[in-house]
């Protein structure tokens, strides 16, 4: 019952905290408008219209280049490469292609300009002229183009796995790859943004004097708890937000764009890559090889996503995110007993922090092998199992090895709660004392 | 009828520290009882063990004759010595909150609220943030917080740490107000002067032992120390020789015409006999027992504790 009173004012003065509203609707916004503004931009990019010229000293190689929406080419009545510059500062060419006359020999052609010319402009030149240069010597050596074609082999791989129960499924593992990712990402953002709140709010109380006063009505225990679970809701309310909101703002914002796959259609390769690695999931798309560009690969990774069970995942999303938040939030709440102010924190951050990065660093090598020794034994170790157990999820677990490592990680948030809460009301009536391990060990051991 | 009764209390930090050592001790109903001690004697040790913040390695504490429970929580307010707020709450809406954690409804909380903040005044803080409030305005709202759910045991640890003279006055007026209302006020202090105005009974504490205890007539009484102050005119010579037999002189000055002399009894003697062989001897126009202040009195326990530990 008073509890839920302390419960409730941990919620309430957080969720009508500023930073907490604009934290809450900025997040999501800033996603949206990233995901629109990039659609958004290489659609700009590529409509707009480059010239480039071309002295072609082989007189026949521009016959290759083609239009396209984007690029047009123009043949200069000019020979060699010694006035290019002149050309170039009379003209409006974006950029002047220079093609020797050597050029089934040396195999190099020249493009001037004085910006950059983008990447579609130059890989579109490139495998233009390649092209026409291997049909050159291919029909040279006698062999047609469409003998080539018909040579060239795309394999399909669908790994289809067998449940413990007879079922089939069919699983690629690019989705489940990301879709793992994000949730063993998100479980370490949040333990971490709230268990770090959690410290925070009992050194805030310590330090405001307002604890003796509290702990007189309620026991110190309940006040824990009360903050812990507090906090907890704080951060659901903050990912189901979220969750609505980008999708919302998403929704809203492509609709009004323009779909985004026609964008994606058009951009090249090389650039989604680019832009993909530059944030952490990128590493898993590149890793499966995938290529944003080709529409039948957006059919495909929709047909995976309907292959996930989304439920299953979600509730075991959230079972663990509340699990290994209890388990690190109690850890937080000892610290935050323990200390006087934020600063005397690091002696003890260390250890608690530590099993969090040992977390991540275990995901990216349980992303590529999520079935191996190192992802199995990292997910039922309970300081671990939150973050890998997550990116194994989506691939499936044997049903065996996620009972055991819920299991395991009930226990031992219990006996972590119940350890902090010997420090803690130990602790909070502790002022202006350095506190070390052999200390904290005292206080546990303190029958009251 | 006592409101609290402690026997034989224990209380140790680790293996070696003794904090409380054996305490027995009664508090009457309706009283202001004193809880004196120099610091890190174990004052606070026993408040919190009252409260039940900790609990007695050993003995038993009783309230009403009942063994302590946490049923017991809401009779009893408690202003602690390390007492703050949170900075950036509202004074009303904080206030709201500690009142509900004492138990009462939020329509009965709200209700007395509003009450003692028409009484004292401070109904246009209601609104504003405590970081915006003084020191003494903060400790105002504590003192509001910790009666405010009328319990029948107030526990208030260096009350007047922090206030200036004006609010220690409004402060005593209250506590002396309260006692009236029927509460049983326990005041843990090191100002001695605010001891002998409001208590009634006290302790004293001193290295985790109880080294005095009793209402403050009784204390008194023990610690007269059976010297009286003159007022005489006369021969002060022949004076001194006639005392110095069964009396002790422990100091004597001249003043205009008057001496002024304090005697000691010795040999169980009366003051009676005193003043019969005085009054051949001159004029005696003043006569009064010295009465030893709370101050004497703390040092002297403790010195002499100190000194047989």
């Amino acid at each position: 019952m008073k509890t839920s009173i302390i419960l409730q004012r941990e919620y309430s003065t957080r969720v009508k905290k500023k930073s907490f509203v604009i934290m809450t609707i900025l997040a999501p916004l800033l996603m949206a408008g990233f995901i629109i503004g990039y659609s958004y931009l290489i659609m700009a990019e590529e409509t707009e219209e480059r010239l480039i010229g071309i002295i072609d000293d082989s007189m026949i190689m521009h016959e290759s280049l083609q239009n396209t929406d984007a690029i047009k080419f123009e043949l200069i009545d000019s020979k060699g490469d010694e006035n290019i510059k002149e050309l170039y500062d009379q003209s409006n060419y974006h950029a002047i292609l220079f093609i020797p006359e050597n050029i089934t020999v040396s195999n190099t052609v020249k493009l001037f300009s004085e910006s950059q010319p983008s990447q579609a402009i130059t890989s579109h030149i490139k495998t233009s002229i390649e092209n026409y240069l291997e049909d050159q010597r291919l029909i040279q050596e006698g062999i047609s183009r469409d003998l080539i074609s018909s040579l060239k082999v795309r394999l399909n791989l669908d790994s289809i796995k067998w449940g413990s129960d007879g079922s089939v499924s069919v699983n690629t593992t690019s989705t489940a790859m990301i879709v793992g990712y994000l949730g063993g990402f998100l479980i370490y953002f949040f333990i971490f943004l709230y268990g770090v709140q959690v410290m925070r709010g009992i050194i805030e109380e310590k330090t405001n004097r307002i604890v003796e006063v509290i702990i007189s009505s309620v026991k110190p225990f309940q006040l824990m708890m009360g903050k812990i679970i507090g906090i907890a809701l704080v951060g659901l309310t903050q990912f189901i937000a979220w969750v609505v909101l980008i999708a919302g703002f998403s929704f809203i914002g492509l609709t009004y764009f323009s779909p985004s796959h026609d964008a994606a259609e058009l951009a090249p390769a090389p650039v989604t890559q680019d832009i993909m690695a530059s944030n952490p999931a990128g590493e898993a798309i590149e890793a499966a090889g995938m290529n944003m560009t080709d529409p039948d690969m957006i059919q495909m990774i929709m047909n995976e996503l309907g292959n996930i069970n989304f439920v299953t995942v979600l509730l075991l999303f959230l079972f663990f995110f509340i699990g290994g938040y209890l388990l690190y939030a109690s850890l937080f709440a000892s610290i935050g007993a323990a200390v006087d102010s934020e600063t005397d924190t690091q002696q003890f951050m260390m250890p608690v922090t530590l099993p969090l990065v040992l977390g991540i660093m275990v995901m990216i090598n349980a992303i590529q092998n999520p079935d191996g020794n190192i992802a199995f034994w990292f997910s039922m170790i309970p300081f671990t199992s939150p973050i890998v157990m997550m990116v194994r999820i989506p691939f499936g677990v044997p049903v065996w090895e996620l009972s055991l490592s819920m299991a395991l990680l009930i226990l031992t948030f219990i006996i972590t709660t119940w350890l902090a809460s010997k420090i803690y009301r130990t602790g909070i009536l502790m002022y202006g004392k350095k506190v070390s391990y052999k200390e904290l060990w005292k206080w546990i051991k303190y029958s009251r | 009828m006592n409101i609290l009764d402690a026997e034989g209390v224990y209380k140790t930090f680790g293996a070696d520290h003794l904090v409380l050592n054996n305490i027995h001790l009664s508090i009457p109903e309706g009283s202001v009882f004193g809880l004196l001690g120099p610091n890190g004697a174990g004052k606070t040790t026993f408040i919190r063990i009252i409260n039940q913040i900790t609990a007695p390695d050993e003995g038993q504490v009783y309230f009403r004759r009942e063994p302590l429970s946490p049923g017991h929580i809401e009779r009893i307010g408690y202003l602690p010595e390390e007492r703050g707020l949170y900075k950036k709450m509202k004074v009303g809406e904080q206030a709201l909150y500690l009142a509900r954690l004492k138990g009462l409804s939020r329509h009965d909380a709200l209700k007395r609220l509003k009450h003692w903040f028409v009484k004292l005044g401070i109904e246009e803080w209601w609104g504003k943030k405590v970081e915006e409030l003084s020191k003494g305005m903060q400790q105002k709202i504590q003192f509001v917080i910790t009666v405010l759910h009328e319990p029948s045991l107030l526990i208030f640890d260096e009350p007047f740490s922090g206030f200036d003279p004006i609010n220690a006055n409004m402060l005593k007026r209250e506590i002396l107000e309260l006692k009236e209302k029927g509460s049983t006020i326990i005041f843990s202090t090191h100002n001695m002067s605010s001891v002998e105005e409001l208590c009634d009974h006290i302790a004293l504490i001193n290295d985790s032992e109880l080294i005095l205890k009793g209402s403050m007539e009784q204390i008194r009484k023990d610690f007269r120390s059976h010297s009286y102050e003159l007022e005489f005119t006369g021969n002060y010579n022949k004076m001194e020789a006639t005392l110095s037999s069964d009396y002790q002189i422990e100091n004597s000055f001249q003043k205009e015409d008057k001496q002024y002399i304090t005697v000691k009894l010795l040999h169980n003697l009366t003051t009676n006999q005193l003043i019969q062989q005085l009054l051949p001897l001159g004029n005696l126009t003043g006569f009064k027992e010295v009465i030893p202040s709370m101050n004497d009195i703390f040092i002297h326990a403790v010195e002499n504790h100190t000194k047989a530990v």
